[in-house]
């Protein structure tokens, strides 16, 4: 106890100078009408002069200005764009903090097959990432956890919370299946190649995660000794109320997850990452499977790729039918997951239509994760989860928020680099 | 045969009474190649006490000779590989190479302070004649080899064997100096961590030969054994195992700097890049494992192959003849081949794809001889030479040619018998009162047989030694087990043979063998004349990956009509602006040029701007960190920059023309860094810039007290950013003593790391250093300050903002990340406004990536300046080209558009600080490095050659020959934390 009680002392001298996050914004109490803005839907809409109000943070009127009239307090967007919070899935937001720092992160249970546990349990509220996505207009996220073959299932949050609890606008969404890479690494330190090969134990890999798949389907049925919790958990997954998000990259694998989705007869899969996903965007679609896509700033797999071959392909599966949304995961994803509408326009720059491309990080990203009925788009009755920009989203330079709502609260834009960067011009200026 | 070999006369005999042997055996008839230039036709070749006695036509035949007759054969040198390890085992990697931590001193002691540095290993400790490995190199056809102990940066010498398997070791050891053999690969001996990286391996050969000329020209108190042997090893042929073409050039960069000429060992790359290649004046030493096709019969699989590779797998068996059509002289070595047999069918390869008989002769006798200075002894057929020679049925190297014996120091080897008669041929058989039709075909040594009856064909089996031919076979009733067996001798006359059958039934008679003419079985003998033309081979790019030009682009005069022109220059922003580039330079600026004789490119509503400029990457190197020591000034990556990074081309793809490719930050001094352009496909030293001031990198915080290493990692000074500054004084002060004792007048041990120091301290080099928090930042400019210098640039410096205005009055520079971080806990503070503060404050500010992902878009980058802190987008586009290149000092010549400067410039589609913005055009030089439309047809063609290539490689499958998994090697993107591992 004393040397714990001496560690606190220690925190508190350390960070005694920077106070804690942002104070999460109160209820919505007054109706709120923004006029005169350029609203992009999320479903690939925009009205170029709109009417939006929200009251009780629902939406309850969206059209075009001067059409409708106003409700409560007015503000005057004429000239600047209105979008839907940007939706970060697939991301470890607030289950860590610092990434050399193990204290801090939660992310990752020991154990292969870990769907009991749950990502929703360590978000971090009060994370100082979490808050510096709010001024790049990221208001949502899938908190989901990592490693083993089954990872654990995630939650969805909106980023203004005083706790987990208050956070999570949809619990246990989704379980994660890391399915086994068809190619392996040579091992430098026993002196093997360090190059990609075919992995050999590829089918056996697969075998593992199918078994543990049909067992769970049998301990599910039985009524006696169902004390398993792994297996358990796969319940929602079975009856088709929760996802199954299958982690895969490959054309190969690809294939093998369709296969695996309907031997199973899975109601709900979708692919995250999918690097050639786009290779066979016919079957996805027969299947009716969409994908959270690898991240748009990367570099091709293979030396031989389309240098904007990362750039282009969530334009490639759009074209060819299939539903796809942009995830951050890998290097520092959780600093970058601010830089998401920069992927998605990205994606326009490689040529995919702007409203399109804004549909990567909202509409389309509400329906993969389930939660359409709540967000993702500007319309009628779902939650005032959106933001003013002073212009175009998706370009840095434009990218700046003067107001952001999350049901229909008006939450804070600072944050503890927002703080800093004032108590630093401050301190030039005296 | 042993008896012919004299035991030494001053050794005493107990067994018997002492004899000699000193009669000739006399070769007759031969046609003898004394070299690959001349032959001598009905020659004769005499021998005695395993050396030649002589060798001519006509010549006098000793009495006491023993004749053998040769009519219609050859007789050649028999082969010499000058690298291989025969009969030394390569010593085995201690432990876990996690396990434990780091070993920063030598084992060792008395010998250099490097226990990787080894030229006192004399392998004849560990050398133990292997026969049955002899046996396989005498069976392809070799006599002698070099072999050494594979196993250091400085191996020690070779030693030079003849494969005599009756000799004595006195007999074959022909030199245990015959060379010095070196690499850039560590000793398994010992786990001493330095180096951990190819230019750590390459600065301390620099350094090693630098002590060696300090310690033979002074009175050192001390004894340093490695020294002293490689200061004895000096006049030896001094062969370097380079592995790769590019460590080939690596390698003869370090011996030219010293007067050394090295022998390489290449990696059968050569081909690719042969102009360079020949530029070295080395003598190569080559190997011949051309790779094995990959299998790609499945197309999820053959994804991972890359262009380059397959290219390589239709390339490589050029590589000899590419060689020689260009005149570099080499040696072959059967090094890196699986099996040595696998020589002939190498050759076989090499030969079809153009390399010439008598070039490849050389390559395996003149040439090894020449190599290891041993011309007049080996290598050739000449009087007082090693009696080494082979005896064969044709011409070396022509089909169905069969080395019959292989003498080694007048040693016999039979490889094949050559008094074994043919046999192969269509007989009439007949064994009590049947007639049977057997066809024998195959070698003449191992031939194999079909039986017919009739129409019927039997089961049979054949066997043929010393001249006795065995033959079983069963009978046409297949019901029965039974067998019919005939043996019989051949009495050199194959056309007709008798001898005993044993019929089914056990009784005895007698058969005969009849051999029919010719002519009859010609029909069938008459195989389709396989297809004869040469093997296509396609063209070589560069690089010569994807994406590669078949020729380097050329400086093109250019007139960019009508842009929105980015000066960077007091003229701001130009609308609908004219842009001339004359000669590699940006010749004029202005409404309605002249085009003259340039080309016109419309830009209406494009922008041109100034190439970007990364300050901070670590793209196109084969190592970035040199993590073994607490300093590491000696090193430099302009010695590890590798022009083949597809990277390079994907920044052109971003408009990124200079980047700085800084030396990571494993330590507070790192190594010298390379600024380069990125001529994609140039040479490495073509893409550095000469004549411009060059930069070193330091660092500061966690990554240099090894914070976030592990547990292990604890043994290295400084563990604490308190020590840190205390190393940085320790070696500047010892930089100035230094300085001191040069300046003296008196001797001084030139040591390459202090000399990097001293042109700090002198303003001759200019540091970038790593850095995050304020504390540190601040610390290190005090202590450039003591020593009367200013710290060029701090990057990363994310904290950069909490001191900016001590930054402003030192006046150093900061290259910041746009928006990183979280990462770790020294960037907690990190916010995305440091830009923008510090130009605020007078600064210099850049934004890198130190990311080859990042580095594509680092206008993007710059455009967040604009987002967090709003700063002007004419100043925020400057971040990332024109205050790089004054933080490089290269910006008299890049960096802006200006008349004068280099025509170094991008055309975007868009607004370059826009998301929506593409490069469509990137030059350097006013060459067209890359361009979008250029890009979309590469494409076609990258697929085309795919196809092409995969069905070469599917037929190559099918035809048989032995195939490969498909692989991807491995391409390690480096951050500055990256530390990479050199075995």
């Amino acid at each position: 106890m004393k040397n714990l009680s001496y560690i606190f002392l220690l925190l508190i001298v350390a960070f005694g100078n920077v106070t804690a996050q942002q104070t999460p914004a109160k209820n919505q109490t007054e109706a709120i009408t923004i006029t005169g803005a350029t609203a992009h839907i999320g479903n690939g809409e925009v009205i170029t002069n709109s009417i939006i109000i929200f009251e009780n943070g629902k939406i309850t009127n969206v059209g075009t200005n001067g059409s409708i009239a106003t409700k409560g307090k007015v503000i005057d967007a004429t000239g600047k764009h209105v979008y839907p919070g940007f939706i970060a899935p697939n991301s470890t937001l607030g289950l860590v903090e610092i990434g050399a720092v193990r204290a801090t992160d939660d992310d990752s249970e020991i154990g292969g097959f870990n769907p009991h546990i749950r990502s929703i349990i360590a978000y971090n509220a009060e994370s100082k990432i979490v808050e510096s996505m709010r001024p790049n207009g990221v208001l949502i996220a899938q908190t989901t956890p990592r490693g083993g073959w089954i990872s654990g299932t995630s939650s969805i949050v909106q980023l203004d919370a005083w706790n987990w609890e208050d956070a999570a606008i949809k619990t246990d969404d989704g379980i994660h299946m890391n399915w086994p890479n068809p190619f392996t690494r040579g091992r430098w330190w026993l002196g093997e190649d360090p190059g990609f090969k075919p992995n050999k134990k590829y089918q056996e890999q697969v075998t593992t995660l199918t078994d543990f798949v049909t067992q769970a389907k049998a301990t599910i049925k039985s009524k006696v000794g169902n004390e398993n919790l792994p297996h358990l958990a796969m319940q929602r997954v079975f009856n088709g109320t929760q996802t199954l998000f299958v982690h895969v990259g490959t054309e190969k694998a690809i294939l093998d997850v369709l296969r695996f989705a309907k031997e199973q007869q899975l109601q709900k899969v979708v692919i995250v990452g999918g690097d050639e996903a786009y290779k066979v965007a016919s079957q996805l679609k027969q299947q009716n499977i969409p994908v959270l896509l690898t991240r748009t700033h990367s570099t091709p797999n293979y030396e031989d790729d389309d240098y904007d071959l990362p750039y282009k392909n969530a334009k490639l599966l759009v074209d060819a039918g299939v539903l796809v949304a942009l995830q951050n995961s890998g290097q520092m994803e959780r600093a970058n997951a601010r830089n998401l509408p920069f992927q998605a326009g990205t994606v326009a720059a490689h040529g995919l239509e702007k409203e399109k491309a804004v549909q990567l990080i909202t509409g389309n990203s509400a329906k993969i994760l389930g939660i359409d009925d709540m967000v993702g788009t500007l319309e009628i009755g779902k939650d005032a989860t959106l933001f003013i920009s002073i212009g175009d989203a998706l370009d840095m330079r434009t990218n700046q928020l003067e107001k952001a709502f999350i049901q229909g609260r008006d939450v804070s834009l600072e944050s503890h680099q927002t703080k800093l960067w004032k108590r630093y011009s401050g301190k030039y200026s005296r | 045969m042993g008896s012919i070999l004299r035991a030494q006369e001053y050794f005493p005999k107990n067994d018997g009474v002492k004899t000699s042997n000193s009669n000739y055996t006399v070769f007759t008839n031969a046609t003898i190649h004394t070299s690959p230039e001349s032959e001598i036709q009905n020659g004769m070749l005499i021998i005695q006490k395993g050396k030649i006695a002589q060798v001519g036509s006509g010549l006098s035949i000793p009495k006491n000779s023993i004749v053998i007759d040769l009519k219609g054969k050859h007789i050649y040198a028999s082969f010499i590989d000058p690298f291989t390890n025969f009969g030394i085992q390569k010593p085995k990697r201690q432990g876990n190479p996690f396990g434990g931590s780091p070993q920063y001193d030598a084992t060792r002691e008395g010998y250099y302070w490097n226990d990787h540095i080894r030229p006192e290993t004399n392998p004849l400790h560990e050398f133990k004649y292997d026969k049955k490995k002899a046996d396989e190199f005498i069976k392809a056809g070799f006599g002698t080899v070099n072999t050494h102990m594979p196993d250091g940066i400085i191996r020690g010498t070779g030693l030079l064997v003849a494969l005599n398997n009756e000799g004595t070791e006195g007999d074959r050891l022909l030199s245990d100096a015959s060379s010095q053999l070196l690499s850039f690969s560590k000793s398994n001996k010992s786990k001493q961590i330095y180096p951990t990286s190819l230019m750590g391996s390459m600065a301390l050969l620099r350094q090693v030969y630098l002590d060696a000329k300090w310690y033979a020209n002074n009175n050192v108190d001390y004894k340093d054994l490695s020294i002293e042997a490689l200061n004895n090893n000096k006049s030896l042929p001094q062969i370097f195992e380079a592995g790769s073409r590019i460590n080939g050039f690596r390698a003869d960069k370090i011996g030219d700097e010293f007067n050394i000429q090295y022998i390489i060992v290449g990696g059968g790359d050569e081909y690719a890049r042969i102009d360079k290649v020949k530029a070295t004046n080395a003598k190569y030493i080559i190997p011949l494992d051309f790779p094995d096709a990959y299998d790609v019969s499945d197309p999820y699989m053959a994804n991972l192959v890359s262009l380059g590779d397959m290219r390589h797998w239709n390339q490589a068996p050029s590589n000899p003849s590419v060689l020689q059509k260009n005149g570099v002289q080499f040696s072959l070595t059967t090094h890196k081949l699986k099996k040595i047999g696998d020589l002939s069918k190498r050759l076989e390869k090499a030969l079809k794809h153009g390399l010439d008989k008598k070039t490849a002769l050389a390559a395996l006798t003149t040439i090894p001889a020449q190599i290891l200075g041993k011309e007049n002894v080996l290598g050739t057929l000449k009087k007082g030479a090693h009696a080494n020679f082979l005896i064969t049925s044709k011409e070396l190297f022509s089909k169905d040619n069969i080395i019959y014996e292989n003498w080694v120091q007048g040693h016999k080897n039979i490889v094949n018998d050559m008094n074994t008669t043919d046999i192969t041929g269509s007989y009439e058989l007949s064994v009590a009162g049947k007639t049977y039709d057997v066809s024998i075909t195959g070698k003449p040594t191992k031939p194999k047989a079909e039986v017919k009856l009739g129409e019927t064909k039997l089961g049979s089996k054949i066997t043929y030694t010393n001249d006795w031919v065995t033959l079983t076979f069963t009978d046409a009733d297949t019901s029965k087990t039974q067998y019919t067996r005939i043996v019989g001798a051949i009495n050199k006359n194959p056309k007709f043979w008798t001898g005993k059958a044993v019929l089914p039934n056990g009784s005895e008679t007698s058969f005969t063998a009849k051999q029919k003419p010719e002519e009859a079985n010609e029909a069938s003998k008459k195989k389709p004349e396989a297809a004869k033309e040469a093997p296509k081979v396609v063209s070589v790019t560069y690089p010569n990956i994807a994406y590669g030009n078949a020729a380097l682009p050329k400086s093109e005069n250019i007139l960019f009509k009508n842009a929105t022109v980015w000066t960077n220059e007091s003229e701001g922003i130009l609308k609908e602006t004219d842009v001339l580039i004359k000669n590699g330079k940006i010749a004029a600026i202005g409404k309605n040029l002249n085009a003259g004789n340039a080309k016109v490119i419309d830009a209406t509503g494009k922008h041109l701007t100034s190439g970007i400029v990364d300050e901070h990457s670590h793209i196109a190197a084969a190592a970035i960190n040199e993590a073994g020591h607490n300093s590491t000034a000696e090193v430099t990556i302009e010695d590890v920059v590798s022009p083949d990074d597809i990277n390079i081309y994907r920044n052109l793809a971003g408009g990124v023309t200079s980047i700085q490719i800084l030396h990571g930050s494993a330590n507070p001094i790192g190594g010298r860094s390379a600024i380069i352009k990125l001529k994609w496909g140039e040479s490495a030293e073509n893409l550095i810039y000469s004549n411009t001031p060059k930069f070193i990198k330091f660092a500061l915080g966690e990554n240099v007290k090894q914070s976030n290493w592990g547990d292990a990692e604890r043994v290295r000074f400084p563990q604490t950013r308190m020590g840190v500054e205390q190393l940085y004084i320790d070696y500047f002060t010892r930089a100035k003593r230094y300085e001191q004792q040069k300046n003296s007048g008196k001797p001084y041990r030139k040591d390459i790391e202090m000399e990097t120091l001293l042109e700090i301290l002198n303003g001759k080099r200019f540091i970038s250093c790593h850095s995050y928090v304020q504390s540190e930042i601040n610390m290190l400019m005090k202590v450039a300050e003591k020593f009367n210098f200013r710290i060029n640039t701090f990057t990363h410096i994310l904290e950069g903002y909490k001191v900016a205005d001590k930054m402003a009055t030192h006046g150093v520079a900061g290259s910041t990340f746009s928006d990183w971080w979280a990462y770790k806990y020294e960037v907690n503070d990190a916010i995305p406004y440091n830009a923008t503060i510090m130009h605020n404050q007078g600064v210099l500010v850049a934004i890198n990536s130190d990311d080859g992902e990042m580095s594509r878009r680092l206008n993007q980058e710059a455009a967040k300046s604009v987002k967090y802190g709003g700063v002007s987008e004419e100043e925020a586009w400057k971040f990332v080209t024109l205050n790089p290149a004054k933080m490089l000092h290269i910006d008299d010549r890049v960096g802006s558009i200006k008349v004068g400067k280099d025509a170094d410039v991008v055309l975007w589609t868009d607004h370059p600080l826009s998301i929506y913005a593409k490069a469509e055009k990137t030059l350097i030089e006013g060459a067209t490095y890359f361009d979008l439309e250029k890009d979309k047809a590469m494409r076609r063609s990258i697929a085309n050659e795919r196809n092409e290539l995969s069905t070469m490689l599917l037929q190559a499958k099918n035809s048989g020959l032995k195939t490969q998994p498909p692989k991807k090697k491995e391409k390690q993107h480096f951050h500055c934390d990256t530390v990479e591992h050199i075995h």
